[in-house]
């Protein structure tokens, strides 16, 4: 009853305009968690690990980004370039050094090496780069302001969900047309299998990781982009947050983790813009919203069926 | 197995090593115990905050460089990083106290890392911040100083100057509602911003946001929709470089004033054009030296950093001269004598003005407000306490 009478206090208030300012906003948000959930949800469907490391090679990207233009003033379109290559090259290094060697292992040892390169990781950027944060810098093409009525729009609200929907069906098209695709889905089923019957695993499995790293490339950039401040533990809030948008959507489903990023930042924008007083328990909503997927629909919204896998 | 076990101890040792690299520096070789006096300087050197620690890092080491002596002892600086955290805060401080045996500790930028460690010098150690403002700090704790004036001092000079410089009749406020620091200066601001305009309802809205938050969209478009004169946002310097970034970005145009926090390289390196403008209180500047101390202090530390100081490098300096002065008058590094020796500091001539300690262990001075310009920060005018 009381919650009833506060929305409406805040109904009130709330105009047209200023709603849909907010959902431009969740939106700006949701595609962001999106575009990094696929690099999660991809490496997942496909080795059904748990990449903890993403959320830091998504920060290493950001700091590859920011030595390139601030230092060697590289322009940002070659940048973008060559960071998305650097960033590929760094995954497969990444796998190579902390899973590969345990490979027939346990899945449990190689979830605890994914969590210790996690903290190599953030603990290199540190000794290299310093733990003060730094400016990313960011083109004026991307960060200019339109008006669309009074609602206030920055291009890149409307770059990032292009972006993500461009390397969703990118990513769709390879794991279901490609050679190469259709190496990793033979190997997502049964590593014995795929090997006897010609597949070169080590081969697949680093180009997986190449590929999740390069989105993770895309999504650390246009993170970058729309909040301009980088700094080595960065990639740790995004990470968690996006696992949560790629469990919700369902973990391993492309497509369910785009519509898990859009549900997460959309959630999140309006939570804080109806209900204010709640505003300290922004991330607990993500969290409670896992905890509620893991209950009520472990599988997520386009989750697999489970018996499949087993 | 076995290799597999190897492999993962191997690469856990290497996990430790550099964290523990990067948590304790040691300034120099420790010479024999008993020639030195340690002390320790409590500061976040990674995380949200490690810009400000780092500014007052700069500030100790230069005091130590110019007076390396006292009591014709060599005096050391024991550097510890609380990575901005709490907890670590309080792991940090303990380390000083019980591994390192300090005498004194300087710190911490930071009025929430200052107050962690609160419980663990009371009785042991004393400590002098630099320029934690939050009341609390040293409120209820006989051990903790501080050379900086305190908020319900600032919240009442950027009060006052919303209210007449800027004309404002309406406020806004957007604070990091997991920061003491910021809670506080809010709280003070409001307090005096209503009794200002005689009208309850001046705060026009209060809204929250966290440390570490990216995304101020939603909180900013709300603030929008009641028309503020002015937006006082007290909190950490990247997220409030941020704010002002996605306020602009929104159509906001209503200025935007804050705390001493403000002032640091990465503010106007991540906040770029957006925070021009952007107003704040703060306890120096380097253009109006007040002592001789600030002359010398002006002087050393262009040579050695080339650049001008920030007011908390000032302060941090000041925090050691303090402490050194106090083990003189005392004579020795006995923890209660040098803490009385510290409470009776009056009258000290320090790089950022004259340090009188009041019955809580707070330094009354001068406010200093400042601008944004042209990317450098530009001195407005002097507040005087009253």
């Amino acid at each position: 009853m009381a919650l009833k009478l506060f929305l409406q206090d805040i109904l009130d208030v709330m105009t047209p305009e200023m709603f849909l300012q907010h959902l431009t906003n969740g939106i700006s948000l949701g595609s962001l968690y999106a575009l990094v959930a696929i690099g999660y949800t991809m490496v997942y469907g496909i080795l059904r690990l748990i990449n903890f490391a993403h959320g830091d090679i998504f920060m290493m990207a950001t700091y590859f980004t920011f030595y390139s233009i601030v230092m060697f003033s590289i322009p940002w379109y070659v940048t973008f370039i060559l960071v998305i290559i650097m960033t590929g090259a760094l995954g497969m290094v990444v796998e190579a050094s902390a899973y590969r060697p345990l490979r027939d292992a346990p899945r449990i040892s190689i979830l605890i090496s994914a969590i210790g390169a996690s903290f190599l990781l953030e603990n290199l950027a540190i000794v290299i780069f310093g733990g003060r944060p730094k400016a990313f810098p960011a083109p004026e093409l991307f960060t200019k302001v339109f008006m669309v009525g009074s609602v206030s729009v920055q291009r890149l609200t409307i770059i990032i969900p292009v972006v993500a929907v461009v390397l969703l069906f990118a990513l769709l098209y390879l794991i279901n047309n490609t050679k190469s695709g259709m190496a990793m889905r033979a190997v997502s089923k049964d590593h014995e299998t795929a090997r006897l019957m010609g597949v070169d695993i080590d081969r697949t499995i680093s180009l997986t990781f190449g590929i999740g790293s390069m989105l993770a490339a895309v999504g650390g950039m246009m993170w970058g982009l729309k909040f301009p401040q980088i700094a080595p533990l960065m990639g740790v809030i995004p990470g968690l947050k996006c696992f949560i948008a790629a469990v919700v959507g369902g973990i391993g489903n492309i497509k369910g983790a785009v519509i898990g990023g859009f549900i997460l930042g959309i959630g999140e924008i309006m939570l804080v813009a109806l209900l204010p007083s709640l505003t300290g328990y922004r991330d607990a909503f993500a969290f409670i919203l896992l905890i509620m997927i893991l209950l009520f629909k472990p599988t997520g919204i386009m989750g697999e069926k489970i018996t499949e896998k087993v | 197995m076995r290799r597999k076990s190897l492999f993962l101890l191997v690469s856990l040792l290497a996990l430790a090593l550099v964290v523990a690299g990067c948590s304790t520096q040691q300034a120099a070789d420790a010479p024999k115990e008993d020639d030195v006096i340690k002390i320790g300087v409590f500061e976040p050197m990674t995380g949200a905050n490690a810009a400000g620690g780092a500014l007052e890092v700069e500030g100790a080491k230069l005091a130590n460089k110019l007076y390396p002596e006292v009591l014709g002892k060599k005096v050391e600086l024991v550097i510890v990083d609380n990575k901005s955290d709490k907890v670590e805060a309080a792991n940090a401080a303990a380390l000083l106290v019980e591994k390192e045996k300090v005498a004194a500790i300087i710190g911490s930028w930071g009025s929430s890392l200052s107050m962690a460690a609160g419980d663990i010098v009371r009785g042991r150690v004393p400590a002098v911040g630099a320029s934690c403002t939050n009341p609390l700090v040293t409120k209820g704790n006989d051990w903790y100083f501080r050379v900086c004036f305190i908020d319900p001092f600032q919240g009442k000079v950027m009060a006052n100057y919303a209210y007449s410089k800027l004309g404002a009749r309406k406020t806004a406020i957007i604070q990091e509602v997991s920061n003491d620091y910021a809670i506080g200066l809010a709280k003070f601001y409001t307090d005096a911003f209503k009794e200002l305009t005689g009208d309850d309802n001046s705060i026009v809205t209060v809204t929250n946001y966290n440390t570490g938050d990216l995304d101020f969209t939603a909180q900013l478009t709300n603030i929008k929709a009641t028309n503020p004169d002015v937006i006082f946002a007290p909190g950490n310097f990247t997220e409030s470089a941020l704010i002002i970034k996605q306020a602009r970005s929104l159509g906001i145009t209503t200025p935007f004033i804050g705390g001493d926090t403000f002032e640091t390289p990465e503010f106007v390196e991540i906040g770029g054009d957006a925070v021009e403008g952007a107003v704040f209180s703060t306890f120096f500047t380097s253009e109006k030296p007040i002592t001789k101390e600030s002359e010398k202090f002006l002087a050393e530390y262009r040579k050695e950093y080339n650049k001008e100081p920030a007011a908390v490098t000032a302060l941090a300096y000041d925090a050691y001269l303090v402490i050194l002065d106090a083990i003189e008058r005392a004579g020795t590094t006995d923890p209660v004598a040098l803490r009385d020796a510290i409470a009776q500091t009056q009258g000290f001539e320090g790089a950022a003005g004259i340090i009188s300690l009041d019955e809580n262990g707070d330094a009354v001075k001068n406010a200093v407000i400042k601008q944004v310009k042209d990317g450098q920060f530009v001195y407005l005018d002097t507040i005087e306490p009253k």
